[in-house]
């Protein structure tokens, strides 16, 4: 090869590259349909909050967990609109930002042009895959802290008893909920990676997204019926709910570590299909 | 390599299948350095298959591609930040505006400098004309609105190779001229366009050389100098007199063909018959009594020779 070939002005030397996946969390938040996904997860603890205001006296048996406690303690909100959403409500955000990562890309033509930057095809998956990953953080602590807002706002705020029976303080408590959040968002680490690698399958959004959303809803089908039992602590979904030991005191980590085991096998799983798929992939769209 | 240093592709042998059925047979295509070359090819004939393939976008099923001297797939990110691109019509986010549209590609491309991000991308948008609108909402963009963002982009930083896929595409007539004042000054610093047109009076105007592709197989490469002398020159007699002059040129070994007609005369063209001079023939047939009022010998253009590599046909060849 020639010297000559080598002596371009543009091809001198190159950056980090942090600035593209700025550029893809700005891209990512300056989208009307993210700002839509969060309001509609803000709007489950508004729900919660107001449905347990207006309804005269404490709830009794049915309902999610902590239901009870709202009007006693607002900090309750927070955690009872966390533990609404996660069935359902958050994989269906997730799915559609995880689904969207490079099939959305395909569909806008845009795909190939960030391919041509150039961006390495492996970097693509890589910086799509961390802005899903904000997004479930936005997303989690989205519910979190309009619950503890609405909470503070309604009812009153005041120590919390842990499942373990001690009394906990104000601070700790709010510490308490965004390990929660933390808790949650760690458990859509997994569903993100199957949602980047529906991405890499099809030119069509809307299908990736509905796939990883179905994934989500049959994990927990499966995880639901105890003739399957011995499959479910592979289940992407095993550990959604476990975060009741976040809740004693001391906080025990168990669930924690275990969800974080399981989850880290659903990204490198996950990750090596999108990437096998999406490295060889033509870009016709 | 032997002559490598000149070209800017280079093919051997590239072949491409795509759905099971074979869409490239084997290309060899050759783009000298600095050229305008122009690829030429009806619909459906593979012009933008073999582009995304040059450009790392899709895998060749077999052959051999270089561009700027570098293998590909193998050296692509080391050769795409020297390409500037237009591929199959622009793609852009429309719920960006056009200048954010353009640094999101170029915060993408890691050996540009940021800190002349925004004056590049500014300078580009004003080289395609769309200063005005560059703050507006991609999503509100005509088609060559869209267009001509797609080519800025290409534009964004100096490109030693810079690829354009039916840039007129959408373009009014300043549209599509300033297109051809857009190529000639990116001659003048140095750049190779590899222009894909099946606009033959643009490629005519604006290219160095030009390739023809077929139903997958490139038929014709060349300068244009080259590619018309390839096509054979036609004789033009205008006259009242028909039957007499069809018994001269059929005497001078050739068959006229298509009579067009003008008020009181008739148009004649033929082949230039081999080893005879205008001159001649029009001595023979004033000689012979044809009234002659119009005689010309013209070469044949891009046209003729684009319909006579690929076929009369109006449908796609699959
Ligand atoms: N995704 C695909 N799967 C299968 N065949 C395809 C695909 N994309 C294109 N083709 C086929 O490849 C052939 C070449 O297509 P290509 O887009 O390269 O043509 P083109 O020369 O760019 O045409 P045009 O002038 O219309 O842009 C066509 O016959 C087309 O049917
Ligand atoms: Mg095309």
């Amino acid at each position: 090869m020639s010297s000559k070939t080598l002596s371009s002005s543009t091809a001198s030397r190159k950056s980090v590259g942090w600035r593209f996946l700025g550029s893809e969390l700005s891209v990512l938040f300056r989208r009307r349909r993210t700002w839509a996904l969060l309001a509609a997860l803000a709007a489950i603890p508004v729900l919660i909050a107001v449905a347990v205001k207006l309804s005269s006296g404490p709830p009794r048996g049915r309902g999610p967990a902590f239901l009870d406690q709202v009007s006693q303690n607002g900090l309750f909100v927070a955690v009872v609109a966390t533990i609404v959403a996660i069935p359902l409500f958050l994989p269906l955000t997730v799915g559609v930002v995880a689904g969207d990562t490079v099939a959305g890309e395909a569909s806008t033509g845009t795909l190939r042009y960030l391919l041509m930057s150039p961006v390495a095809r492996g970097r693509l998956l890589a910086v799509k895959y961390a802005g899903a990953v904000v997004f479930c953080l936005a997303a989690t602590f989205t519910v979190g802290s309009v619950g503890t807002l609405m909470g503070a706002l309604l009812f009153p705020v005041g120590p919390v008893t842990t499942l373990s029976g001690t009394t906990i303080d104000v601070t700790e408590s709010l510490v308490r909920i965004a390990l929660v959040c933390l808790y949650v968002t760690l458990s859509l680490l997994g569903l993100c990676a199957v949602g980047l690698f529906m991405s890499t399958l099809t030119d069509v959004p809307v299908g990736a997204m509905a796939a990883t959303v179905v994934a989500s809803v049959v994990s927990q089908v499966v995880g639901q019926l105890p003739q399957l039992e011995w499959i479910h602590p592979w289940l992407l979904t095993h550990y959604w709910l476990g975060f009741a030991d976040l809740l004693r005191d001391p906080v025990v980590w168990d669930s924690f570590a275990a969800n974080a085991v399981l989850q880290a096998g659903y990204i490198v799983v996950f990750g090596a299909l999108a990437y096998g798929r999406f490295s060889t992939k033509d870009v016709l769209a | 390599m032997s002559g490598a240093a000149d070209l800017v592709i280079e093919t051997t042998g590239l072949t491409k299948r795509l759905g099971g059925r074979s869409v490239l047979n084997g290309i060899d295509l050759a783009v000298p350095r600095g050229s305008v070359f122009g690829f030429l090819g009806p619909n459906g004939s593979g012009k933008t298959t073999t582009i995304r393939i040059l450009l790392g976008l899709a895998s060749a099923t077999s052959g051999d591609v270089r561009v700027l001297g570098e293998s590909i797939p193998r050296a692509l990110q080391q050769v795409l930040p020297r390409v500037g691109a237009l591929v199959e019509g622009p793609g852009f986010y429309p719920f960006l505006s056009g200048t954010a549209n353009l640094l999101r590609l170029d915060a993408a491309d890691r050996y540009v400098s940021p800190s002349t991000r925004r004056q590049r991308v500014d300078t580009a948008l004003e080289r395609v004309g769309l200063s005005q609108a560059a703050g507006k909402k991609v999503g509100r963009y005509s088609l060559g609105m869209k267009q001509r963002l797609g080519i800025a982009n290409a534009l964004l930083t100096h490109r030693d190779l810079i690829v354009l896929d039916e840039p007129t595409n959408g373009l009014d007539p300043q549209g599509t001229r300033e297109v051809r004042h857009l190529v000639r000054s990116l001659t003048e610093e140095g750049t190779t366009v590899f222009v894909s047109s099946h606009l033959l009076t643009e490629v005519e105007q604006i290219c160095s050389h030009a390739a023809v592709l077929s139903a997958g197989s490139l038929v014709a490469q060349g300068s244009l100098e080259e590619l018309r002398r390839a096509g054979e020159p036609r004789l033009r007699v205008v006259t009242p007199d028909l039957p007499q002059t069809h018994t001269v040129l059929r005497r001078l070994g050739t068959t006229p063909d298509d009579d067009g007609a003008s008020p009181g005369a008739h148009i004649i063209t033929a082949p230039l018959p081999d080893g005879v001079t205008p001159d001649r023939i029009v001595r023979e047939l004033v000689e012979a009594g044809v009234r002659v009022n119009g005689f010309s010998v013209d070469q044949a253009g891009l046209e003729d020779l684009f319909v006579a590599l690929t076929g009369e046909g109006f449908d796609v060849v699959q």
